[in-house]
């Protein structure tokens, strides 16, 4: 057994779950914040963007060092690539959250008005499919990724619904058009989170399986399914 | 040219303890294989069978069906002719200390009958050109002794008497573990270059070194090989978790 690196490798782990989770807080916070018509949390969320971009360096520097040191190979080295791309999309939620957050504060900014969109709604969703995809790192569970990967659709619908929705209510009532832009926007970051999720989910099948199942590539083209056991002794 | 080689249900032995257990292996002519697993597994045993050096040590036996091209190994061949097709290099560089590089290099061909001199420094030059040795030695090819080059130097001297009776195959046993990693990197590069005219098996205990020259790696645990596949394969995702447990260190 190398202690060193397996010291390493949980090391590296441990630092993309505490990642994660600040990813997942700015995300509900800013959608919170929407919901409360919320100056405070959306401060924090600007304020947290920091954190989690020094933790995006930490996280790429250390699977940098072990990927130079350790020389891994089969389940490890894909654990590390899995690790690099998963934080890359963690720190683009953390920076679709900061993105909704300054849209509240302009919809504050203007007078509160009655729009056809369900954010919470859509919001719910896509919390749901950042949490399920750390889940399914946390637990090394291909099954839980794939989970994921059937949600994208379902944020995909709900953003083209607000799409028409909204576009309607701003023809019916130029004066509501900026608050109405203003939730666009939100739905559109909404969704580009649930890629993310959509992509972390992808990199961890890749992770567990060693298929890669991006851009609905028909899994007989990935090759022979191997050993999922050897995964789950990563983390 | 190389030629491929096919080996079915071998099996080993030293006196009563069996030292391969059926191996069943295809390597492709004009390309690299590197066998790798943990000391003890067999995959010295495993090359040495190939060329019939196995049956050389005390009470060894062996049963099964290698065939080398065409040639049958183990039935109505005999160990020399089939060692003229089959070039081997070893874990340590073992030139005959006493003779100079040429004669080093010319030794197997003399020992073979050959004794025309033009031929010979033609064979001799293109097999130190081969083994990428040449350029540093042509001006003092009669004058130093094998011994006197450098350790990394040696092994290519040893790798250029291998080529100079112009085998198909040439078998490496741990060819690098003894050389420092500007050597390492020579020898290496050699591999990439002389599987266009051999066919390469190489032992070797450094994964990064199988990774970087072979197309097709082997894993032997306990006499077995457990898998064979594409190298990319085996060190990106082994379909064998005792192949993954040993790449990824968990044992071995």
């Amino acid at each position: 057994m190398r202690t060193r690196f397996q010291q390493g490798l949980d090391e590296l782990r441990q630092k993309l779950l505490r990642m994660g989770g600040l990813a997942e807080q700015a995300v509900d916070r800013a959608c919170q914040a929407y919901l409360d018509r919320d100056l405070n949390r959306c401060q924090m969320v600007l304020e947290g963007e920091t954190q989690i971009n020094v933790s995006e360096r930490e996280i790429d520097e250390l699977a940098f060092d072990l990927l130079a040191m350790q020389q891994p190979m089969a389940v490890d080295l894909r654990f590390i690539l899995a690790v690099t791309k998963i934080n890359a999309d963690l720190e683009r939620v953390g920076d679709q959250a900061v993105n909704i957050a300054e849209r509240v504060i302009d919809m504050v900014s203007l007078p509160a008005v009655e729009l056809p969109v369900d954010i919470a709604r859509i919001s719910a969703a896509v919390s749901a499919m950042v949490r399920r995809s750390l889940e399914s790192f946390i637990e090394a569970k291909a099954e839980l990724a794939q989970a994921v990967l059937e949600m994208d659709n379902v944020v995909d619908r709900m953003r083209d619904e607000a799409f028409i929705m909204l576009v309607k209510a701003m023809n019916e009532q130029p004066e509501i058009t900026r608050q109405a832009l203003d939730a666009l926007l939100v739905a559109r970051n909404l969704e580009r989170v649930a890629d993310h999720a959509t992509n972390i989910a992808e990199d961890v099948i890749f992770w567990v399986r060693g298929a890669d199942v991006r851009h609905n590539v028909p899994q007989e083209e990935n090759g022979p399914q191997p050993v999922q056991r050897a995964a789950t002794e990563t983390r | 040219m190389g030629v491929g080689i096919q080996v079915e249900n071998l099996n080993a032995w030293y006196g009563k303890s069996q030292a391969l257990h059926d191996i069943n292996l295809k390597v492709e002519a004009n390309h690299a294989t590197a066998l790798i697993g943990p000391s003890g597994c067999g995959k010295s045993t495993f090359i040495r069978c190939l060329n019939r050096m196995h049956e050389t040590s005390p009470e060894a036996t062996v049963k099964g069906k290698v065939k080398i091209g065409e040639l049958d190994a183990y039935n109505g061949t005999s160990p020399t002719q089939l060692r003229r097709r089959i070039g081997m290099v070893f874990q340590k560089p073992n030139p005959f200390p006493t003779m100079s590089i040429y004669d080093n290099v010319a030794a197997g061909l003399k020992l073979n009958g050959y004794n025309n001199k033009k031929h010979l420094d033609d064979i001799v030059e293109r097999s130190l050109q081969s083994s990428a040795l040449w350029e540093e030695v042509k001006d003092s090819v009669h004058k130093k002794s094998g011994a006197s080059l450098s350790g990394g130097q040696q092994q290519r001297l040893c790798i250029a008497r291998a080529l100079a009776v112009e085998p198909e195959v040439l078998l490496m046993d741990e060819p690098c573990s003894a050389l420092d990693p500007i050597s390492t990197g020579k020898i290496e590069e050699l591999i990439f270059q002389l599987k266009e005219q051999y066919t390469i098996v190489i032992v070797t205990h450094n994964m990064q070194q199988a990774a970087r020259v072979a197309e097709f790696t082997g894993f032997f645990l306990l006499g077995r090989m457990i898998e064979y596949d594409k190298t990319e394969k085996i060190f990106t995702n082994p379909s064998d978790k005792r192949t993954e447990d040993y790449i990824t260190g968990r044992f071995g």
